[in-house]
């Protein structure tokens, strides 16, 4: 029912627009002369329903540097599958100009010399924009929020979600489902949800007690003539991720079985359309797709990959958003006889140099952050390198943390999670307090400092390392490998959990660990409650403070293998 | 022990104790493959018609929810493979029993496979099995 042709309607905004050109002939004004508004939201309107998509924006309000991951490892069945292609892999799989606006957009290949080129990328009121002329043009638009909204900022930090709130408010988001959300605490949680003008959705969100669904599965709209179910799916992992202590109440898991339950539901309920809301990632929903019948579109979020095009399972088609505002998607979709006949899809690039501010939401934004200004632009030091976070093993930011951690705490291993979250900075740029807390900000950002065993710090990479390659995509939980500093391992990505670590190190000396000896280990994120120690945003900026100038050396702590 | 389970009861009665019906005829040093052979006295053993529902990671591996679904099944057992003790519980369901279904709470000791054997009223064995995973945590992105 999907034919090649409407695949092939897929594509890449500026794919077609900019051609081929060799990078350095442009100024950024000409290149971005070659960019518009209205061939960024060109879209020839199909069918008789539309979605609007964007996930895991992590609180980011305004324009941001967002490097995609030069890394992206697939094991498994996933194993050189999207998204873990990257790089000139990527640009070759999906026809993309290398230095072209996508190319930028969608890459990590020449980051900063075509940031300069292209300019920053997302900002909500360049999103608004975007939102308001989908709706121009289908009044009906569907617009849905992934999650992992409230939480990645000093701002949504400081009011608890309250400042991401009241933008998606004003956006006009119809339904959600959350991640990061939770980790305000049950009671924030219930009390925004409470007020929310739309969805909070989560069929796989249970109590504990009683085992019984605590949250709305779904919610049914009418758009186009259509009847539309709209399934929730939170992030599986919650409280082992995340610190459950903060959401006790709560139970998640995928839950595969209550999917099916829900789909079946709905389509007993005789709707035409099964949309998934889903904060699974992206190989647990391609697995999830597989195996549970009857969703016709899945709204993939949490592993933060931007696909230019649908991936098609079976009747199902996935829709992979990016990040950090950085993407809006826009699907059209011809449902007749409930049924999903044809799709047409844009994966949206917010240029945030291209693509005007809505006026209202600009003002929005600037009255939410107000309160904060001189916090926010506080200069804190500068950076000569590319400061960016995603990769399996290590970005530079955690490097550049790992070194705080270790200076300021006195210890021998610095350890960083390995979340996706938090945008980059170009060389040159100055580093602000903002900064700073886009790349921290938690709300259990207690920096300990404790004494490990050589053993206990191989179980800790182990088990790290299987939530990200265990084959089963069902026993990944979405994020990278924790990073470290001081310390040096191999990892055979191909060998099953307490196999894939090997000759760990102190890399000052290549002084191979001991596993009966102890070790001094600062870290940050525990989700032990009461994890004690200063805010790691303050041990960053006290570090960024006494050095001046970020300047990092390669890192090349990490051999990996089995690739 | 003989339990005869509706699903309510059987909930209501994991929530306040774990391994619930532990077998007293077989020593506590049975291993799985001992009471798997006492349970199906040699039947052949076939997957489908029954249904395991278990988290693929535990969210506290010291109370893990399990329910296991067999219609038509007159016993089903339940067993934790790496725990120091496998033996969880046995539900035998007698002719009135509505619906074949039981779900409890378990505490696993490590990453493992939970097994649940059906036994059906011609003797015929139905097996399902599910690797919940008990992990330290921490670092979702």
């Amino acid at each position: 029912m999907i034919t090649r042709r409407e695949f092939l309607q897929a594509s890449v905004a500026a794919s077609a627009l900019l051609g081929a050109s060799g990078f350095g002939n442009w100024s950024r004004l000409a290149a971005q002369q070659r960019l518009t508004q209205d061939q960024l939201l060109q879209f020839d309107d199909f069918g008789n329903v539309t979605l609007i998509h964007i996930t895991d924006i992590h609180a980011q309000l305004k324009p941001i540097w967002f490097r995609e991951p030069e890394i992206n490892l697939g094991v498994g069945g996933a194993k050189g599958l999207v998204p873990h292609v990257t790089g000139a892999d990527f640009l070759k799989m999906f026809n993309i100009t290398p230095e072209s606006a996508d190319a930028y957009a969608l890459s990590h290949e020449d980051f900063t010399a075509l940031g300069r080129t292209y300019g920053k990328m997302g900002g909500m009121d360049r999103v608004a924009t975007v939102v308001k002329s989908i709706r121009a043009a289908r009044p009906e638009a569907l617009l849905l929020d992934g999650g992992d909204t409230w939480h990645g900022s000093m701002t949504s930090l400081r009011t608890k979600g309250q400042d991401m709130v009241n933008v998606m408010n004003a956006l006009g988001v119809e339904a959600m489902t959350s991640h990061w959300e939770w980790t305000y605490g049950t009671e924030r949680v219930k009390e925004i949800v409470e007020a929310l003008p739309f969805a909070f959705l989560g069929a796989n969100i249970f109590d504990v007690e009683w085992d019984e669904p605590a949250f709305e599965p779904y919610k049914i709209f009418e758009r186009g003539g259509q009847r539309i179910a709209v399934i929730g799916q939170a992030f599986p992992y919650m409280p082992i991720a995340n610190p459950g202590w903060m959401f006790p109440e709560y139970s998640f898991g995928i839950r595969e079985q209550r999917m099916q339950e829900m789909v079946d539901e709905v389509r007993a309920a005789g709707v035409d359309l099964v949309v998934c809301l889903s904060h699974n990632g992206f190989d647990v929903d391609r697995k999830m797709a597989a195996r549970v019948q009857g969703i016709d579109v899945i709204l993939t979020g949490h592993t933060h990959d931007a696909v230019p095009e649908p991936i098609v399972i079976g009747n199902t088609i996935m829709i992979a958003s990016g990040s950090n505002g950085k993407f809006v998607s826009r699907i059209d979709l011809d449902v007749r006889d409930g049924r999903m006949m044809g799709f047409r899809h844009k994966l949206i690039p917010i240029f945030s140099d291209v693509i005007t501010p809505d006026a209202d939401m600009a003002a929005l934004i600037d009255s939410e952050r107000a309160p904060f200004k001189a916090d926010l632009e506080e200069v804190v030091g500068q950076t000569e390198s590319l400061l960016y976070r995603r990769g399996n093993f290590n970005g530079t930011w955690d490097d550049l943390i790992c070194d705080a951690i270790r200076s300021e705490r006195d210890a021998e291993i610095a350890m960083s999670p390995g979340v996706r979250w938090g945008p980059s900075l170009l060389p040159g740029d100055n580093i602000t307090r903002e900064d700073v807390h886009n790349v921290t900000s938690m709300t259990y950002g207690q920096c300990y400092r404790t004494e490990m065993t050589g053993e206990f710090i191989k179980v800790i990479l182990e088990d790290v390392a299987d939530n990200l390659f265990n084959t089963d995509p069902y026993y990944q939980q979405g994020g990278d490998m924790v990073r470290v500093g001081g310390l040096g391992f191999s990892i055979d990505v191909s060998q099953p959990i307490g196999a894939r670590i090997t000759d760990m190190v102190l890399s000052d000396t290549g002084v191979a660990i001991e596993p009966a000896k102890s070790y001094t280990v600062a870290g940050w994120a525990s989700v032990n409650e009461g994890t004690e120690g200063p805010q790691i945003w303050d041990v960053l900026e006290s570090h960024i403070r006494k050095v001046g100038t970020v300047k990092l050396t390669p890192n090349t702590s990490v051999n990996v293998t089995g690739i | 022990m003989t339990m005869t389970l509706s699903r309510r009861d059987a909930l209501l009665a994991g929530l306040s104790a774990f391994g619930l019906a532990a077998i007293p005829s077989l020593s506590m040093a049975a291993t799985l493959d001992e009471l798997t052979a006492a349970f199906t006295n040699g039947a052949a053993v076939s997957a489908d018609g029954i249904t395991l529902t278990a988290p693929e990671i535990a969210e506290n591996g010291n109370t893990v929810p399990v329910g296991v679904s067999a219609p038509g099944a007159v016993a089903i057992l339940l067993l934790a493979a790496g725990n120091p003790t496998p033996s969880v519980a046995t539900f035998t369901f007698g002719p009135a029993s509505g619906t074949q279904m039981a779900a409890t709470r378990i505490r696993l000791a490590k990453t493992q496979d939970v097994v649940a054997l059906a036994k059906m009223a011609d003797g015929s064995i139905r097996q399902a099995q599910a690797t919940v995973k008990v992990t330290i945590g921490g670092c979702g992105g």
